[in-house]
């Protein structure tokens, strides 16, 4: 029958044991991970199991690691999520944490736009680091995504969003997620996004700044194609500062949203 | 006159114009998008837009942060 082995198909003979494949392929694997689950005990396979074994800490080679990455995922999803592209506007509290998970997961292709640069109020909150105070917001994440993920690809513009261009950065994407810090500036994107793009899914998000509790934070579904996420009303002003924690519980409410989309599911 | 204000029903004056019911929502301009009869209508068009009764409005408010 047939099986998945570290993501490739291979044919065994007969049913197999997950701990008799161990033996044949990996003797020293000490996790095995079965259709997305860390398995503890022996169990006859299925046929098309997925399969992964892993030696603790060993560093594999380059041509292995995407299976191994992956080996938590749901089966199945993985094909989808590479074939995708995702914009996201803005590389800020928000940008930055999307960009970071949908990496890890291993969305095919992210556009990241945002003009600005790592500067060290950033840090409380945006997935950055001391040594990158300076460097272009757009490259210090595609670099960290690199570390994270090389089988990601990056696009990144340091560019200004404007009305005007729009259409050029984010018309080829699979769902565009708006993370801008400015109400202004997402009320324009939205705008403009979705009367040229009524077709392409968008994110946005308002409402996240301070430690009000955690559950304040919801993903609604506007009109249409518009998702929106936050608690829609606590902005950041004068007392009320923005901070890892609620900003990340947004970010990770958008990025979620965004992987729903992918596979075809409503957000809410 | 009756319209509906993201998916609520409210009473307006006659003839109001989505930057009159803005104004009377006192909602910034500048932070919100709007949709009328599933339509999105930009800011500039904002003034010279007046509503109908039974206008379906969405007005999505956005405040900063992120």
């Amino acid at each position: 029958m047939k099986i998945f082995l570290n993501e490739k198909p291979i044919e065994i003979e007969g049913r197999l044991t997950l701990f008799q494949v161990r033996d044949r392929f990996k003797p020293d694997a000490d996790i095995l991970v079965r259709n997305g689950f860390p398995a503890t005990e022996n169990a006859t396979l299925e046929e098309a199991d997925h399969i992964t074994l892993i030696r603790r800490g060993e560093k594999p080679r380059l041509e292995e690691l995407t299976a191994l990455m992956i080996a938590r995922h749901t089966p199945g999803i993985y094909a989808k999520l590479k074939a995708s592209c995702v914009g996201i506007a803005g590389v800020g509290g928000l940008g930055s944490s999307i960009a970071v998970a949908l990496g890890r997961i291993g969305v095919g292709k992210l556009i990241l736009v945002d003009y600005d640069v790592v500067e060290p109020s950033n840090l409380n909150r945006q997935q950055f680091f001391i040594d990158q105070i300076g460097e272009a917001k757009v490259e210090a994440m595609r670099l960290n995504l690199e570390h994270i993920n090389p089988f990601v690809e990056v696009v990144s513009h340091q560019v200004f969003v404007t009305p005007e261009n729009i259409p050029d950065l984010f018309g080829q994407v699979d769902v565009l997620v708006e993370a801008f810090d400015g109400a202004d500036q997402k009320a324009m994107l939205i705008e403009e996004f979705l009367s040229r793009f009524p077709e392409i899914p968008l994110v946005a998000a308002s409402g996240m700044a301070g430690y009000a509790p955690s559950n304040t934070i919801t993903t609604r579904h506007i009109t249409r194609k518009l998702y929106l996420v936050g608690d829609g009303k606590t902005g950041a002003r004068p007392g009320e500062g923005l901070m890892a924690p609620r900003v990340g519980i947004a970010a990770h409410h958008q990025a979620n949203a965004v992987v729903r989309l992918l596979l075809g599911e409503q957000p809410e | 006159m009756q319209i509906f204000l993201n998916g609520q029903s409210k009473d307006i004056a006659a003839a109001l114009t989505l930057e009159g019911l803005l104004n009377t929502l006192k909602l910034e301009t500048a932070h919100v998008a709007v949709e009328l009869n599933q339509e999105i209508i930009t800011k500039s068009a904002f003034s010279a837009t007046s509503l109908k009764a039974g206008d379906k409005v969405e007005v999505v408010h956005f405040v900063g942060g992120g």
